[in-house]
């Protein structure tokens, strides 16, 4: 029972698998029906980073809890643990996206033949070298230490070593220091770079922000999918409530960031900054407002009471609609760089290849629970874990 | 005026112990003191959840609608002004302001809340049932009417001292 291991059921693996042939099919479809080979790319981008992110967020849940020496978070690491293993699949399709003709689609400033006087001042930054260069080195930190911190907490539940704690929380510190500084600039380099005249010193956290929130989403879906299938059952409404109360917190964090950003530009009314809200008011102006109400208003009205954090009767359906509101959140931000207002939808491609990436998601993810016991019983916080309970 | 039974512990866990026998004996418990919160204890005393957060929630509420209503009405009605070309009816940056506000209101009704329903403020009397409470004594208080019959205040004192309590004192 202490000891247990998940067991991927067959039908979910298969559920799972037949989810990323719809993608690939969709992928064919949206190829040969001709939505433009622009918006196809935007939508492997929008994918691949999303999900991508949503690794990157896993590990760093569990990384920042081991620094900060939480004793609650315990009992749900291997969680974070599985949807870190997510990172080299992300980033290989990331790579290969860019590789195979996707950063010519995407990126104005690749065409060097006409580049204006502003994009001129940014070669420094936005070359092709130099782009993949940064790349290479985001992917090799990351799984490199998701691989590192991986093991450690492994090594540390077999042999309840404490050497191995002391190693994995070093790691925990260095991943999200490297985090801190790689998820902005990556964030530069794959988002904002889309409108590649325009910029905003707040983008990077910006994004951060949101993939925070639906990380923390994606994580209370799969404790709670977890606990459905008669798994971790030490994990209680105590732990439940906990990561309501960040579903919350990061949901207005967000909303903060938004404002900030939104608002100062509004206010100064600079040409060059209030363009980028002006195509997005003119051609995406439902997805503007959708976006701010499925990831601020419905997680702040339905999350506020305690009780609602406290089952899943309420926090599914909010960390669902929080996992569908940071997806049309990153949607506004690259169709209308990419596709423009006129060629842009929601379809088939969209649709399509977000279901493929869920069930490629999912299936790397639960495939990584099966290889290590789901309670990690030597880690030194393991007991104060279960006697955890929350007052507010 | 009414009297109060005290008696007290050195240890939480006796405490704890205590006041699930005097429980068990019937007598009711009007406060626990101690000198730093008590894991279990809200549990151990049935106290109900505070409904201190509506209080923040319903005060919040008010300061979001007085702090963007009042803007709303100054700069549409009262005394409209042309702000760099901006609409008159600027929600941005009606914003920053109604959140101080929600922020203020939601606090004050907060202490204004916890004063009156703890009967605090200034001229408030202090009940000290006993000053170590503040230091290294966990008090449970019984409260009795002014006129109770001395073998009432006894048969209490008796139940508490079953409990475990380490010594007992009467107030007036």
């Amino acid at each position: 029972m202490e000891n247990q291991k998940f067991i991927f059921p067959r039908k979910l693996a298969s559920i799972t698998l037949s989810m990323v042939g719809i993608g690939v099919l969709a992928l064919v479809v949206s190829y040969f029906t001709g939505v433009g080979s622009e918006r196809i790319a935007a939508n492997l981008l929008l994918n691949s980073y999303y999900f991508l992110s949503l690794g990157l967020i896993g590990l760093f849940l569990v990384t920042v809890h081991t620094i900060a020496e939480s004793g609650w978070h315990t009992s749900i690491q291997r969680v974070g643990e599985a949807m870190s293993a997510f990172i080299p699949v992300g980033g290989v399709l990331l790579l290969l996206l860019f590789v195979l003709g996707g950063m010519h689609l995407l990126y104005h400033w690749t065409h060097t033949d006409h580049l204006d006087a502003i994009l001129l001042k940014k070669v420094a930054y936005l070359n092709t070298p130099f782009f993949y260069g940064r790349l290479l080195v985001y992917l090799v930190l990351w799984i490199g230490l998701a691989h590192f911190i991986r093991k450690n907490s492994l090594l540390l539940d077999q042999t309840g070593d404490l050497k191995f704690y002391r190693k994995f929380r070093m790691l925990s510190a260095v991943f999200v220091v490297v985090l801190a500084i790689t998820s902005v600039t990556a964030s530069w380099d794959w988002l904002m770079s889309i409108d590649a005249h325009w910029f905003s010193t707040l983008y990077g956290w910006y994004v951060f922000s949101s993939m925070l929130a639906s990380g923390t989403a994606i994580l209370i879906l799969l404790v709670i999918a977890l606990k459905q299938m008669g798994y971790m059952t030490h994990v209680n409404q105590e732990h439940i409530h906990d990561l309501g109360k960040y579903l919350f917190g990061f949901s207005i964090f967000w909303a903060y960031l938004w404002f900030s950003q939104y608002m100062l530009i509004w206010y100064a009314n600079i040409p060059e900054e209030t363009v980028y809200f002006y195509e997005r008011h003119k051609h995406f102006s439902d997805v503007f407002y959708v976006n701010l109400i499925l990831n601020f208003v419905v997680p702040f009205f339905a999350l506020m009471t305690r009780n609602s954090k406290r089952g899943s009767l309420i926090m599914v359906p909010v960390a669902l609609i929080i996992f569908i509101g940071h997806w049309v959140d990153l949607y506004q931000l690259i169709m209308p760089g990419v596709v423009g207002g006129e060629n842009s939808g929601i379809g088939i491609p969209e649709i399509g290849i977000t279901i493929g990436y869920v069930g490629l998601f999912l299936f790397v993810v639960f495939r990584s629970l099966t290889k290590a016991p789901l309670v990690p019983k030597h880690h030194p916080f393991y007991k104060e874990s279960l006697e955890y309970h929350t007052q507010y | 005026m009414s009297k109060y039974i005290t008696a007290y512990y050195s240890d939480e866990e006796d405490l704890l112990k205590g006041i699930g026998q005097i429980k068990a004996d019937g007598l009711k418990i009007m406060d626990v003191l101690t000198p730093f919160p008590v894991h279990g204890l809200d549990k151990a005393l049935s106290i109900p959840r505070s409904r201190l957060t509506r209080v923040a929630f319903w005060g919040g509420a008010v300061g979001a609608t007085l702090g963007f209503g009042f803007q709303a009405w100054v700069f549409t009605i009262d005394y409209p002004l042309n702000i760099g070309g901006k609409p008159f009816f600027a929600v941005p940056s009606f914003m920053p302001v109604a959140f101080e506000l929600t922020v203020l209101f939601s606090a004050f009704a907060m202490v204004i809340a916890f004063f009156l329903s703890n009967k605090l403020g200034p001229g408030a009397k202090p009940v000290i049932h006993d000053e170590r409470a503040t230091d290294d004594r966990f008090l449970v208080v019984v409260e009795v009417e002014e006129n109770s019959p001395e073998e009432r205040i006894s048969q209490i004192e008796q139940a508490l001292a079953k409990a475990g309590a380490e010594g007992i004192t009467l107030k007036a």
